[in-house]
């Protein structure tokens, strides 16, 4: 389009008429912007304003807000023994992301990425609990979880091997990391599909290259794949990381938080505050908060990895 | 010429419902003492309505999710609309959480269902103030009164002596539990007092029997233990006095009874007479524990026979199934005959047709509470469908609900809604020992003063 109102331009003579056409571009794409705009300003950005308004109100849910309390409810959560376990539980859940979930993942898309015999099995079983719904999944995982080992799976196999059962949802320090479980069993299909796809652009050759030079297979895998897959794993990262501070629905239907917030996580937190307790400005406040702390992690994030991607130079 | 026809149609349409809506409010019963026949006699009612031929939609919630109940309420929808050709009713069965929720929503938007389930009281009461109800004292007192003489326990669905909705069950919360158990570990009678049961669970913890099923992952199964205990240790008084509002607020929630019932249920807890991973278990499970036979005793309301059977591996339950009350606290003001318990009814929404009502008049008809009574959903309210209880653990609560000395509407539905969130996330720090019943108490109490 551009090139081609350029040519033309050199053709004709009249200075006026680029203006014009460079005005009715605009005009059309404003026009074929609009109808997303739109729709993206009346149910994103509108609903994000009236949470902050709504976030300065101390409401019960029925009638209209009349209490405005300012910043209370922002400075209630923020001093709440409840939120910073919450918060602490997210970062857990991060961490444990970052260091088991995604690295396990890029090592599996490698193995099934190449020349696996059976592969495209092994893909489809990684990738079919991602399909799989979330409360689905949670009421599976219960099951398997049952302290019961006449009943639950995982306490049936321990005291087979002659171990004591374990309380995986009831007991408070183990509860989290048996979330945690349930969350790798359904997420990391879906890393290692990103994994897979950044691992089918990385051109053969430079491999090869790499193997006339005598580099093993673990070198080529350090120095090689690792770096060219930067930009996806950049990607994985920010999808997980975001991923764990908005979860919400596997662990509500699993534990609801419990037990005594040993597995709230921010998005429990704000449903058991906002709408069990009828306390929907506060609700808010801690939406709002999620919402802050996800923007900063974004905008930071890209910041901290502006580095340009070996491959695309993007 | 038809489209004239048609036309000139819905203007008559049109102004009937203007006119009939212009009508003062005092010729409403008058009005309605046209339908209650349908009470007893269903299809004749059908020519009683008025503006039989419009086509109405009634939405109706219940959460019956599991058979007989989810069946027979089907079949009473069916059945009326068989009898009302221009009546539709959508129903919408949600699970009793998923209710909850699904309900706060709507509340946002005051669109809510025609008919709900509702447990009366406190959370009525605040849709009562929203505007969200319909007020159905006409209906009740209309001919002489025979809908509202038809039915007991109406006062839970009252607010200010308006009624904007009616029960369908009352039962009470009571142990049950499994007799070859109980005489496995050499128990001849059931407890009366709490220290005979806080001995008979230690009887049948050493018979290696777990004594306790409860649902902690859920926190209300657990919650009316404690709430048993300040009811048995405080009296009636106890809790009336905190739960009030206002100059009429003499107690708090940090009283003595409250605080010494921590201390009680506390030593369920470190006695270990509850089952493995009560903390995470929720109210299924716990069932399905004691409905295998491998908890002894469970606390429950009149649904737990049907949950149990549900829950179970065979879906029959417990075979020797018994039940007692909740012990007498030694010392304590309460008697063994209090019951803490409530029930379920159907709140009318505010937007209700006539219809709706007259369906909901239908539901609590003597034959359908018969219904009810037969397949155990629950324990009728209509007079004289009692009879119909055929199953004997049922005729118990029932028995134990007539001979009540107070009958105590469980804590969470006698306080603002948000009161039932606080006590439970409360209370399971009891269950999970990681604080006191004094910080327990005191958290209730800051909660209660915060609404």
């Amino acid at each position: 389009m551009q090139s081609n109102s350029a040519t033309q331009n050199s053709v004709l003579p009249k200075k006026g008429s680029r203006n014009t056409r460079l005005a009715n571009d605009r005009l059309v794409v404003f026009l074929f912007l609009l109808p997303a705009l739109i729709l993206f300003l009346i149910f994103v950005v509108y609903p994000i304003f009236r949470s902050v308004y709504y976030s300065t109100f101390d409401w019960k849910g029925l009638g209209q807000p009349v209490h405005n309390i300012g910043l209370g409810n922002y400075v209630k959560i923020i001093d709440d023994e409840v939120f910073q376990k919450s918060v602490k539980n997210v970062v857990i859940i991060i961490v444990l992301s970052l260091v088991l979930q995604l690295p396990a993942a890029i090592i599996l898309a490698n193995m099934v990425g190449r020349n696996l015999p059976g592969r495209a099995l092994f893909r489809t079983i990684f990738f079919l609990p991602y399909v799989l719904s979330e409360v689905n999944t949670g009421i599976m995982w219960m099951l398997l979880y049952n302290p019961d080992p006449e009943r639950g799976f995982f306490n049936g196999i321990l005291v087979q091997l002659g171990l004591h059962p374990v309380n995986w949802l009831a007991d408070m320090n183990v509860v989290l990391f048996a979330v945690f479980l349930t969350l790798t069993w359904k997420y990391f299909g879906f890393h290692l599909l990103l994994y897979l796809t950044g691992l089918q652009n990385i051109p053969t050759e430079i491999e090869e290259a790499a193997r006339m030079d005598g580099a093993t297979s673990i070198q080529s895998f350090f120095f090689i794949t690792l770096p060219l897959l930067s930009s996806t794993i950049k990607t994985s990262v920010q999808m997980s990381v975001l991923g764990s501070i908005q979860q919400f629905i596997l662990v509500w239907v699993m534990t609801r938080g419990g037990p005594v917030n040993a597995s709230e996580t921010m998005a429990t937190y704000m449903y058991r505050f906002g709408l069990v307790r009828f306390q929907f400005g506060y609700g808010a406040a801690v939406a709002i908060i999620m919402f802050i702390i996800c923007v900063i992690f974004s905008l930071l994030y890209q910041q901290l990895t502006r580095k340009p991607d070996y491959l695309t130079g993007l | 010429m038809a489209r004239k026809l048609y036309t000139l149609l819905s203007i008559v349409f049109i102004a009937a419902f203007m006119l009939s809506a212009c009508t003062t409010p005092t010729q409403a019963p008058a009005a309605a003492t046209n339908a209650p026949a349908a009470a007893t006699d269903a299809p004749a009612a059908a020519t009683d309505v008025p503006a039989a031929a419009e086509p109405v939609v009634i939405t109706w919630w219940h959460i019956s999710t599991k058979d007989p109940a989810l069946s027979d309420w089907q079949k009473m929808a069916d059945d009326y609309m068989a009898a009302h050709s221009n009546v539709k009713i959508e129903i919408t069965v949600l699970e009793n959480e998923a209710f909850k929720t699904k309900l706060t929503t709507v509340m946002q938007s005051g669109e809510v269902p025609d008919i709900f389930q509702s447990w009366g009281q406190g959370g009525m009461i605040e849709q009562v103030n929203a505007g969200l109800l319909k007020d159905i004292t006409a209906d009740l007192d209309a001919n002489g009164g025979e809908w509202r003489n038809s039915l007991g326990a109406l006062d839970a669905f009252a607010v200010d002596g308006k009624n904007y909705g009616v029960p369908w069950d009352m039962g009470a919360v009571t142990f049950w539990y499994n007799k070859d158990l109980f005489a496995q570990a050499g128990i001849e009678a059931v407890p009366t007092t709490w220290s005979e049961f806080l001995a008979d669970c230690e009887k049948l913890k050493a018979a290696g029997i777990t004594p306790i099923s409860v649902g902690e992952g859920d926190k209300w199964p657990g919650m009316h233990i404690w709430a048993y205990l300040v009811s048995r240790i405080g009296g009636a008084d106890a809790f009336a006095a905190a739960a009030a509002s206002g100059d009429a607020r003499t107690g708090s929630f940090e009283d003595e009874a409250f605080v010494q019932a921590g201390y009680e249920l506390k030593k369920l807890v470190d006695g270990g007479y509850f089952q493995e991973g009560f903390l995470g278990a929720t109210h299924d499970e716990m069932n399905a524990t004691f409905g295998n036979g491998k908890a002894a005793m469970e606390l429950g309301g009149q649904w737990s026979p049907s949950v149990q059977a549900a829950n179970s591996a065979d879906l029959l339950g417990v075979k020797n199934l018994g039940m007692f009350s909740f012990p007498a606290v030694e010392g304590g003001k309460g008697l063994v005959t209090d019951i803490v318990g409530g029930g379920n009814g159907f709140a009318i929404g505010a937007n209700a047709e006539p219809e709706a009502i007259d369906f909901v008049k239908y539901l609590t008809s003597l034959d359908n509470q018969k219904v009810i009574a037969a397949s155990n959903t629950g324990i009728p309210v209509a007079k004289g469908a009692g009879v119909a209880l055929a199953d004997p653990n049922m005729v118990l609560v029932s028995e134990a609900v007539a001979n009540s000395t107070y009958y105590q509407l469980y804590f969470d539905q006698v306080l603002p809604s948000a009161m039932g969130g606080i006590i439970n996330d409360a209370v399971q720090k009891i269950f999970a020992g990681t604080a006191t019943p004094e910080e327990v108490c005191a958290e209730i109490e800051a909660g209660f003063l915060a609404q």
